[in-house]
């Protein structure tokens, strides 16, 4: 499944889907950071707003997207976390540190853009 | 109700983890034990597969001996077992670059929690979740 990455006003746009593979995860994590080079973008916007589930690799590749984004330069801001999901990995132990996070694409883009 | 998946690699995880899933979904649970139940198959099953390399998950619908209706999930293996048990299950904990948040964290996520292990003999975990709340 290929995952599309969206460029709008120098933040880059990713929708995370449901049920994504180790391999995917993987494929996409590298895909995003070289758009970033490839882009020259500042701003990273996950929006994970149809991810049923965070285990713990989902959790791991997430933390790794935004330090290794951030180490090039680039923030990330993650959106639309569902009530179940922040739940869920709370109880297992799973922690999003150094990660903006937004209710929905809006905030988290004009957070991107704004400050 | 029962299925057995068999889990060989993490894809095998994945679809063990959505059985789990509907299944509790046609029980009746709420969105978050379904999503509870969900995760600890995902972690006990990916687990199994960095230990063991490979086992079975079986997931099945119990009633307690009042009638009650609970999702039952069985992670089987052959492995090595599980040879500090008090030390696997403590937050942090892991042998194998793991997150070591496994074993204590699905037993935060679920009502009854049970490790038959042995070092050489395998291990068998036995997770719960009961459909109404004076379970909690």
């Amino acid at each position: 499944m290929q995952v599309p990455i969206l460029k709008m006003n120098d933040v880059l746009i990713v929708t995370l889907g449901n049920e994504i593979t180790d391999e995917e995860a993987i494929r996409i994590k590298q895909d995003i950071l070289v758009k970033i080079q490839d882009t020259g973008c500042e701003g990273l916007l996950l929006d994970i707003s149809v991810v049923d589930l965070i285990d713990s690799f989902m959790g791991r590749v997430l933390n790794e997207i935004a330090e290794m984004a951030r180490l090039m330069g680039c923030r990330t801001a993650i959106s639309g976390m569902s009530p179940q999901v922040a739940i869920t990995m709370i109880e297992l132990g799973l922690k999003l540190e150094g990660v903006y996070t937004a209710l929905t694409v809006e905030r988290g883009f004009d957070w991107l853009r704004n400050t | 109700m029962q299925e057995t998946i068999q889990i060989h690699n993490e894809t095998d995880a994945i679809v063990a983890r959505q059985r789990g899933r509907d299944m509790a979904r046609r029980l009746g649970f709420s969105v978050v034990d379904q999503t509870r139940i969900a995760i600890s198959i995902s972690e006990l099953a990916r687990n199994m597969i960095l230990y063991a390399d490979h086992g079975e998950v079986l997931i099945c619908e119990i009633r307690d001996p009042q009638g009650e209706v609970g999702l039952e999930v069985q992670v089987v293996d052959n492995g090595p077992g599980i040879a500090d048990l008090e030390q696997a299950m403590s937050d942090g904990f892991s042998t194998s670059n793991g997150l070591g948040m496994g074993l204590p964290g699905t037993k935060r996520l679920m009502d009854d929690f049970v490790v038959e292990t042995a070092p050489g003999s395998g291990t068998k975990i036995t997770i719960r979740k009961w459909l109404h709340a004076r379970y909690m």
